[in-house]
């Protein structure tokens, strides 16, 4: 591939030689939480997913649903990394910033790179909304906007005029700012128009007024970038497509892929899904999703709390489904008693957590990843159970596929860890095959013991599971329930050697699916040097590109990302000994690094950050850097 | 001929006993509340393995382990929640959940009321003691005001829940009322409970022989019963006291009254209509002793349960649709990479 921005056809005018070099680009639309940024930065992802782009998306935004208007804390962005290149993170710092008020510059200039272009709607910029930002002076007017390229024009005023002949209130009209927005966004691009037309007949089906007006901003938006007399800074860029592998592609969230992933898991079991969940930010979104897949033999239950939900997942998997609860840290605290029973009545569970910003109710719109420890250890009791983290969305699909594997080949409870960026982040998806993985069907127990008694905890010498009967099945009639049981009958049996014995073998089982997980690969770099930095979840990609960076520049260091946390894989401890140095990046105060320092002895470091917003890849380098210049 | 061996044969009692060593204390009323279930499901011609007793915890929450059924021994106050599982995930089976004053109206009283308005198919049998039995005696959700115990030495200062009230405000569509040692009229009460499609809830008055007996004994005693019992039956005159005493309701202060019943002119007494909100709400709380206890089924109203909507939503919403799972994956816009790129 030649340059990868080019200029549009017959237009090399309106390019910079600044530009011409660039390889992606970051663009954040900002604006108040009723300005509609998230549907702006949803269609701008389908936009650049459908040119052929990689990229990776952000969408970050208050806890508040319609938070007072132009105030700071009702601030929502959405900010889309893309390129014609590999793109791993949502980026460090927008190129572009549009803000479509006062507080949406206040609150995000401050990541905005200095030269950036910034697109302001001075219709906005009225004084009542000066003061709701806390701006003393109009910064459009006082020259502290003087590092960056300034748009400013008045958004607000062309949007009235372009829905004038649709006849809608001032209020309703305005609300069509963000389709302007984004058709001159599109031109600035070169983006077709006509899949985001499709969407909003769709979305507007039979409201045609609002369909129209929408389209007619949309349009406008358009037509005003390639018309109007603009100075300077705005250009059209494009970008070539990225290089990718040959196939069908499609962008995805975490938490559709999650939702998929389940669904083909269940499918690869043949058995139906039963999945309770309650509505918790920032997991409600795969609820949602499962809801509406009732002809794939999935049944959802809203249960009445976080407790009912799991508790009636495990009624269905004693009774033969592949069940699942899904919640976030502070429903998981909740369910944390009903997980020690699935763990005692040994019945599979798949139980998904999207973290989310805490302690208590936290940061409920904002990512992290602290709920490690209450995931390995976080139960009353010895209870065991194993942990899996998915990296990014589209591996979301995967890890749900493999968490529903384990449970149901180990008749126990599975964590899956995702956080809430991943959930709501978008990335290109090469759709796969349903029929490229391997069924794992269910047996389920049905024979006559040769005693006439059923022992329900009789189990598979290899793998340590018990048998699953489900209910309905003659002459199998049993009791389970929280309190122990006995190893030979499965009777009550509260004696010492039995309790021993029965929390040995569960300790056992967990620890033996180690046998049963792929090894530990490294994912870029020597598998022994000076320093290998080690993550899980979703510091994938700012991880992967610091190494990267770091490599580049003719340094020894490794990225190894962990998808099996409990158990680790057998060869992790060998593979981390071989480096001088482990570095553990992590969005929570050193969870990962405690468990690898308990696990293997090594003398892992940490680097933290949880201020509810991903880690940019510099300052991971810079970790990096320090680290091998001590 | 192949019709008839087709059909399983029927049950005993003993069918239903499981072989394990029941431990309540002796003299519990478990025990005979045990007994009318095991005597009670082969007239219902249930069948044990098609049988699920889900229980939370305490004294009462370990009946699953005496029925020769499946079974399962949850955690304290959630097995409105499994059972609910288990049910949408097997409509086939029968569900029976077993619980306790504490149980079912305390720690777990939130998953009641939503099991009784969903409308769930299942038994729930409550056993009301009025006391906290397997954790030694504290006084429970439904003990009476000044009820002394280890927590409450000065005696309780809350007010008692009624269970039964508690199940109308909530929604249930079938609540009756029963006691331990009432070995005839306890069956019947299970029959229709179990063929109440539906929530049926049953609360049955328990004795504690260890930390609250005799409790009930005002209205369960045998000899005074006929004066302190009434057991109303759908279609027939509420009366007692051997039909010298019946239930009159008064149109004016919209109360029921107490009214003697002079050579079997039953006029003045109302027939109890077990579909009747309003009179089942009067039923369950009449103060007792100026009313005798209401027993048998007080109110029953079927309507669609939670588990059949579900599935005649199901057959709805799916049609004719196909799942097809490769096209799930590839439903909204998507796009090719050429090979040569």
């Amino acid at each position: 591939m030649a340059t990868a921005v080019q200029a549009p056809e017959g237009d090399e005018s309106r390019m910079t030689a600044g530009e011409a070099r660039r390889e992606s680009v970051v663009v954040r639309f900002a604006g108040d939480s009723g300005d509609g940024m998230q549907l702006t930065g949803g269609q701008f992802t389908l936009s650049t997913a459908l040119a052929g782009n990689d990229l990776a998306t952000f969408p970050d935004f208050p806890a508040e649903i319609r938070a007072p208007q132009g105030t700071l804390f009702g601030v929502s962005a959405f900010q889309i990394h893309f390129g014609s290149s590999r793109v791993d993170t949502a980026g460090d710092e927008p190129d572009v910033l549009v803000a479509m008020n006062p507080a949406a510059l206040k609150t995000n200039l401050p990541s905005l790179r200095k030269g950036g272009l910034l697109i302001v709607d001075t219709g906005a910029f009225g004084e009542r909304n000066l003061q709701k930002a806390h701006y003393e002076a109009n910064p459009l007017n006082d020259g502290s906007l003087a590092p960056f390229q300034l748009l400013a024009f008045d958004i607000s005023k062309l949007t009235l005029e372009s829905v004038k002949e649709f006849g809608l209130g001032n209020k309703d009209a305005l609300r069509c700012k963000n389709m302007w927005t984004l058709g001159l966004s599109l031109w600035m691009f070169g983006r077709k128009r006509g899949p985001i037309i499709d969407w909003l007949k769709i979305k507007f089906g039979k409201n045609e007024l609002l369909r129209e007006a929408n389209i007619a901003a949309l349009n406008a938006g358009h037509a005003y970038g390639e018309t109007a007399e603009l100075a300077g800074p705005v250009k059209q860029f494009r970008l070539a497509p990225a290089d990718a592998e040959p196939g069908l592609y499609r962008t995805v969230t975490g938490a559709d892929a999650l939702a998929l992933g389940l669904v083909a898991g269940a499918k690869l079991s043949g058995l139906p899904m039963f999945f309770g969940g309650y509505p918790i930010t920032p997991a409600s979104a795969i609820l949602h999703a499962l809801a509406r897949l009732r002809e794939f033999d999935v049944t959802t239950f809203q249960a009445e709390d976080e407790i009912a939900a799991i508790c009636a997942t495990i009624g269905a998997a004693y009774a033969g489904n592949l069940a699942v609860t899904s919640s976030s840290g502070p429903g998981i605290a909740l369910k944390s008693e009903a997980m020690g029973l699935a763990v005692m009545t040994e019945l599979p569970l798949v139980i998904v957590n999207s973290q989310r910003g805490g302690p208590s109710t936290g940061l409920p719109t904002k990512t992290e990843q602290s709920d490690l420890y209450q995931a390995v250890y976080g139960r009353n009791g010895d209870t065991p159970m194993p942990v899996i983290a998915a990296r990014s969305p589209s591996d979301c699909f995967d890890v749900a596929i493999e968490a529903c594997r384990l449970a149901l080949a180990f008749m126990t409870p599975v964590m899956l860890l995702t956080d809430g960026y991943i959930a709501n982040a978008a990335e290109p998806w090469k759709v796969p095959d349903a029929h490229d993985y391997v069924p794992f069907p269910v047996q389920f127990h049905e024979e006559m013991p040769e005693t006439g008694k059923l022992n329900p905890y009789l189990r598979d010498h290899e793998t340590l599971k018990r048998v699953w009967v489900k209910p309905g099945t003659p002459g199998l009639m049993h009791r389970i329930g929280g309190i122990e049981k006995s190893y030979d009958t499965g009777n009550i049996d509260y004696s010492a050697e039995n309790h021993q014995k029965m929390t040995d073998t569960r300790k056992a089982k967990i620890e033996g699916v180690a046998r049963y997980i792929p090894a530990q690969t490294v994912e870029e770099g020597p598998e022994k040097g000076a320093l290998v930095v080690v993550g899980w979840g979703s510091t994938y990609g700012p991880i992967r590109q610091a190494v990267s960076h770091v490599r580049a520049a003719g340094h020894d260091v490794a990225h190894i990302h962990i998808r099996y946390l409990w158990p680790f894989p057998a060869n992790l401890g060998d593979l981390l000994k071989s480096y001088d140095r482990v570095l553990v990046p992590e969005m929570n105060t050193g969870q990962l690094k405690t468990l690898l320092r308990d696990q293997f002895l090594v003398d892992a470091k940490s680097l933290n950050k949880v201020s509810g917003q991903p880690f940019r890849i510099s300052e991971i380098e810079a970790a990096i850097m320090e680290m091998l210049n001590q | 001929m192949n019709e008839i061996t087709k059909i399983a044969p029927a049950t005993t009692p003993d069918d239903w006993a499981s072989d394990q060593e029941v431990r309540w204390c002796p003299g519990c009323g478990d025990y005979a509340i045990l007994k009318a279930v095991q005597r009670t499901m082969p007239e219902l011609g249930a069948r044990p393995e098609n049988t699920v007793f889900v229980s939370g915890i305490g004294c009462s929450s370990r009946f699953p382990y005496y029925m020769e059924t499946y079974g399962f021994h949850t955690i304290h106050g959630r097995a409105p929640g499994v059972a609910t599982g288990v049910k949408l995930a097997n409509p086939e089976l029968d569900v029976w959940i077993i619980t306790g004053d504490g149980d079912g109206l305390s720690i777990g009283g939130n998953h009641m009321l939503h099991l009784l308005r969903r409308n769930l198919d299942c038994q729930v049998l409550l056993f009301n003691n009025e006391i906290y039995g397997l954790t030694k005696g504290q006084y429970s959700p439904t003990s009476r005001t000044g009820t002394r115990s280890p927590t409450s030495p000065g005696g309780s200062l809350e007010r008692p829940v009624a269970p039964c009230a508690f199940a109308l405000g909530a929604g249930a569509r079938f609540i009756a009322r029963t006691i331990d040692t009432a070995q005839k009229m306890m069956p019947e009460v299970l029959k229709r409970a179990y063929r109440h499609k539906g929530a049926s809830f049953v609360e049955i008055y328990q004795n504690c022989v260890v930390y609250n007996d005799g409790v009930f004994e005002a209205f369960t005693e045998k000899k005074s019963a006929a004066m302190t019992q009434i057991w109303v039956e759908h279609g027939k005159p509420m009366l007692f006291a051997n039909g010298t005493l019946g239930l009159h309701l008064n149109r004016d202060t919209l109360r029921l009254e107490v009214v003697n019943v002079v050579d079997g002119d039953v006029s003045q007494v109302i027939v109890h209509d077990e579909t009747n909100k309003a009179v089942a709400a009067m039923l369950i709380e009449m103060p007792f002793p100026e009313f005798p206890v209401a027993q048998g089924v007080l109110y029953c109203e079927p309507a669609t349960s939670f588990d059949q909507a579900m599935a005649e939503q199901e057959v709805k919403l799916v049609g004719d649709k196909v799942a097809d799972f490769n096209a799930l994956l590839r439903r909204g816009q998507s796009w090719e990479v050429k090979g040569e790129h």
